[in-house]
C-alpha cells in the first residue's frame, strides 16, 4: 500500500462519513450497546467469581483437615479396625518432620459449651487451638483486640477469642474485650473479637459463632489431650500434595498402620475444592463471554447489513469511481476502514459506559446486604477487556470485509449503462 | 510517441453465460489516430456498447490485441486497467453518472484524486476545465441543482480533468433535448478543434454526421468506415466539408 493509496482511501472515507452522519451514529451506538453488554456480563461474572472465592477462602486457604478414624488393613500382625487417635504431642513431631507446611495445628472441640456473662448464658461451640490457627483460619481481630499468641499457649492462660456473632449474643452492645466470661464456670478474659467475614464453607461450625481458647488451656480445663482434628496449612497450594504424603508417613510409622490405608484419616483438602471452583468459574466466565460476544456479533451483523445496503445503493457510484480509475483497494478500503473505525469508536464508547456503570455500582455499600455479600461487585478485569477487544476487532474487520468484497465484485461496464 | 491512439486488431469478445455463448464482437480492426473525431454507429445489439467497454478498458477482449496510446492493455489486470482508464480515457455517459451527493467541483476532482494530483493543482485544474465547459459559476452546485445539459457539461469537464488521450462518449446527447444536445455536440466539436481525440458511440446518424469519421458496426463486425472530414481542422489543408458547414467542424475559435 502506497501513501497515495492511503490518501485516496482516507479522502473517500472522510467524505462518505460526512455524508452519512446519522448512519455512522446509529452504527456506533449499536456497537457500543454490544460492548456494554459483553463488558457488563464479564464484569458481573468476574465480581461474582472474586466474591465467591473470597467467601470460600474466608475459612482459610490451602488447608488439609484430618479427622482421625480406624485402620481398615492388617499391618505387621496388628488387626484391622484399630482407632488411630492423635494427641497434642504429635503436633510438635509433625512440625519437625514436614518442612513444606507453613503451619500445623491441632484442634479440640466441644459442641455445646455454656458461656456465661453476668446473668446471661449462651451455649456455643468451643475450640481449643494452637495460636497459629489465627492467621491461617482468618480469625482477624477487630481493632482493640488480638488473637491468641504463643505466650497464651505456653502459660495456659485463660483467654478467649470470640466470633463476632457470638460476642453480640453474649454482650449485646457492650464492649467485650477485657471483660471476664465464664467458660464451663471457669473465668476467662475476652482478648479479641473476630472481624466480620462472609464464610461459605466450614467444618464444625461457622467461625462467627464459636469461641476459641489456647489448646493447652483446653487440655487443662477438660482434662484430655486427644485431638478432634489435625490441620496442615501450606503457603503454596502446590506443596500440599507432598505435605500430605509426608504427614501420612510420619503418622503411619508412629501409630503403626499401613501407609496405603486410606481409611485411617478422613481428609478434607481445600486445595482440590479451590481447583474445582476455579474450573467452574472459568466455565461460567466463558459462558458469560459467549453470550456477550454473541450480542456484540449481532451488533456487527447489523453494521455489515447496513454496509451491504450501502454497497447496493451505491453500485452505480462504485461503478463510476471504477471507470474514473479507482483501483480495487480504493473501493474496498473505505468500507473496511468504516467497519473498523465504527467498531473502534463504538467499542470505546461502550467501554466508557461500562466503566461508569461498574464504578457507580461499586459505590453502593454491600455491607449488611446479603445479596451483595454473595454476588460481589462487578469488576472489570484485564482478561475480560482483552477478550472484548479481540471480539470487537474480529467483528469489525468482518463487518467491513464482506461488504467490501461485494463492492469489489461490481462490474463497471454493466452498472454504467443507462437504464 | 506512437501515431495511433487506438490500435485494435482481431478483437473478439465472447460472453459465456454458462448455457449460451454470445459472440458480441467477431473480429474488429480499428485504428484511431490522434485528433480524430470518430462516431461509432450501429443499431442496438450490434456490439457497439461492447466495443466502447473495450476501448475504454472497462473490459478485456476474449481474443485479439489492443494498444491504447502505445500500451498493450489486452492483458492488463484490474488495477492496471484502472490506472489506464484514469490517465488515458475520459468517459462521458448517456446517464451522466455524476455522484449525486457531492458538488460539481468534487465530481470533477474525483479522477484527479485517483491520479494522485496534489491538492493545489487539483483545484486549479478543476477550475480550468469547469471554465472550459462554461460552468465556472456552478462549481459548488450539486448535480441535482443543475439542468441535464449542465450535468453533461460537468461530466465532460470530469472527463477532461486528467487530460486523457481519448474522450469516449456513449450516447452523450441521448438524455437531452435537442437544444441541449446540440450544445453538447458543439462542445465536443470545439474540443476536437482544440486537438483532442474524440470517440462518440451513437445510434443517431444526424449526430454522427457532425464528426470527422463514421465507423458503422453491425452484428459484431465493422461494415463501413468513412472519413468525412480532415483529422485536424484548421491545420490540415482539406478544409471543412462543403456539404453542410454547420454540421462540420468550424475553424479554430
Amino acid at each position: 500500500m502506497s501513501r497515495h493509496d492511503i490518501a485516496v482511501i482516507l479522502h473517500l472515507f472522510s467524505r462518505s462519513a460526512r455524508l452519512q452522519k446519522k448512519r455512522a451514529t446509529l452504527t456506533i451506538a449499536s456497537i457500543a450497546w454490544g460492548t456494554v453488554t459483553i463488558l457488563m456480563l464479564l464484569a458481573f461474572g468476574e465480581g461474582l467469581k472474586r466474591q465467591f472465592s473470597r467467601n470460600e477462602r474466608a475459612m482459610g486457604e490451602n488447608l488439609a483437615i484430618h479427622w482421625p478414624g480406624e485402620t481398615s488393613k492388617v499391618w505387621k500382625g496388628l488387626p484391622e479396625g484399630r482407632p488411630i487417635q492423635p494427641r497434642i504431642d504429635d503436633i510438635a513431631l509433625l512440625r519437625e518432620r514436614i518442612p513444606e507446611c507453613d503451619a500445623i495445628w491441632g484442634e479440640m472441640r466441644s459442641g455445646r459449651t455454656a458461656l456465661t456473662y453476668g446473668r446471661k448464658t449462651v451455649n456455643a461451640g468451643l475450640s481449643g487451638v494452637n495460636w497459629e490457627y489465627g492467621d491461617a483460619r482468618k480469625h482477624y481481630p477487630q481493632p482493640g483486640g488480638r488473637f491468641l499468641d504463643a505466650r497464651d499457649e505456653e502459660e495456659k492462660r485463660r483467654v478467649v477469642f470470640l466470633g463476632y456473632e457470638l460476642a453480640e449474643d453474649i454482650f449485646g452492645k457492650e464492649e467485650p474485650v477485657g471483660k471476664t466470661l465464664l467458660v464451663n464456670n471457669s473465668p476467662f478474659t475476652v482478648i479479641g473479637i473476630m472481624q466480620k467475614k462472609t464464610q461459605t464453607s466450614s467444618y464444625g461450625s461457622q467461625d462467627k459463632g464459636h469461641a476459641v481458647i489456647p489448646i493447652t488451656t483446653y487440655k487443662a480445663l477438660m482434662g484430655r489431650d486427644k485431638l478432634w482434628v489435625l490441620v496442615l496449612h501450606t503457603a503454596r497450594s502446590e506443596d500440599m500434595e507432598n505435605a500430605l504424603a509426608r504427614a501420612n508417613m510420619v503418622m503411619a510409622s508412629k501409630y503403626g498402620y499401613d501407609p496405603k490405608d486410606e481409611h485411617v484419616w478422613g481428609i478434607w483438602n481445600t486445595v482440590k475444592g479451590q481447583e474445582i471452583s476455579a474450573k467452574i468459574f472459568l466455565g461460567m466466565e466463558m459462558f458469560f463471554g459467549i453470550i456477550g460476544a454473541l450480542t456484540l456479533i449481532i451488533g456487527c451483523v447489523g453494521v455489515a447489513n447496513i454496509m451491504y445496503a450501502v454497497v447496493k445503493e451505491r453500485t452505480r457510484e462504485i461503478g463510476v469511481k471504477m471507470a474514473l480509475g479507482a483501483r480495487c483497494g480504493w473501493i474496498t478500503g473505505p468500507f473496511l476502514l468504516e467497519g473498523m473505525i465504527y467498531t473502534f469508536l463504538g467499542g470505546l464508547a461502550g467501554a466508557a459506559v461500562a466503566i461508569v456503570i461498574v464504578t457507580l455500582l461499586g459505590l453502593i455499600p454491600s455491607e449488611g446486604v446479603q445479596v451483595l455479600e454473595f454476588l460481589g461487585k462487578p469488576t472489570l478485569s484485564w482478561p475480560s477487556a482483552a477478550a472484548t477487544v479481540a471480539v470487537l476487532g474480529t467483528a469489525g474487520v468482518l463487518a467491513g470485509y464482506f461488504p467490501a468484497r461485494r463492492a469489489a465484485a461490481i462490474d463497471p461496464a454493466t452498472t454504467l449503462r443507462y437504464e | 510517441m506512437t501515431s495511433e491512439i487506438i490500435h485494435m486488431g482481431g478483437i473478439r469478445k465472447i460472453y459465456d453465460t454458462g448455457k449460451v455463448k454470445v459472440e458480441a464482437l467477431k473480429g474488429i480492426d480499428l485504428v484511431v489516430a490522434p485528433g480524430e473525431f470518430v462516431a461509432i454507429v450501429g443499431p442496438s445489439g450490434s456490439g457497439k456498447s461492447t466495443l466502447m467497454n473495450l476501448i475504454g478498458c472497462l473490459d478485456t477482449p476474449s481474443d485479439g490485441h489492443y494498444r491504447l496510446a502505445g500500451e498493450d492493455v489486452s492483458k492488463f489486470d484490474r488495477d492496471e486497467l484502472a490506472d489506464v482508464r484514469n490517465r488515458r480515457v475520459g468517459f462521458v455517459f448517456q446517464g451522466f453518472n455524476l455522484l449525486p451527493q457531492i458538488s460539481a467541483f468534487e465530481n470533477v476532482e474525483m479522477p484527479l484524486l485517483f491520479g494522485g494530483v496534489p491538492v493545489r493543482e487539483r483545484q486549479e485544474r478543476v477550475a480550468e476545465v469547469l471554465g472550459r465547459v462554461g460552468l465556472s459559476d456552478r462549481m459548488e452546485h450539486k448535480p441535482t441543482e443543475l439542468s441535464g445539459g449542465q450535468m453533461q457539461r460537468v461530466a465532460i469537464a470530469r472527463a477532461l480533468a486528467m487530460r486523457p488521450d481519448v474522450l469516449l462518449a456513449d450516447e452523450p446527447t441521448g438524455n437531452l433535448d435537442s437544444s441541449a444536445g446540440g450544445d453538447i455536440m458543439q462542445l465536443f466539436t470545439q474540443l476536437w478543434e482544440q486537438g483532442r481525440t474524440v470517440v462518440v458511440i451513437t445510434h443517431d446518424m444526424s449526430l454522427a454526421r457532425r464528426t470527422s469519421r463514421i465507423v458503422e458496426i453491425h452484428d459484431g463486425r465493422i461494415v463501413s468506415d468513412t472519413t468525412v472530414a480532415p483529422r485536424l481542422p484548421g491545420i490540415c489543408a482539406f478544409g471543412a466539408p462543403a456539404s453542410d458547414s454547420a454540421k462540420g467542424p468550424r475553424s479554430l475559435a
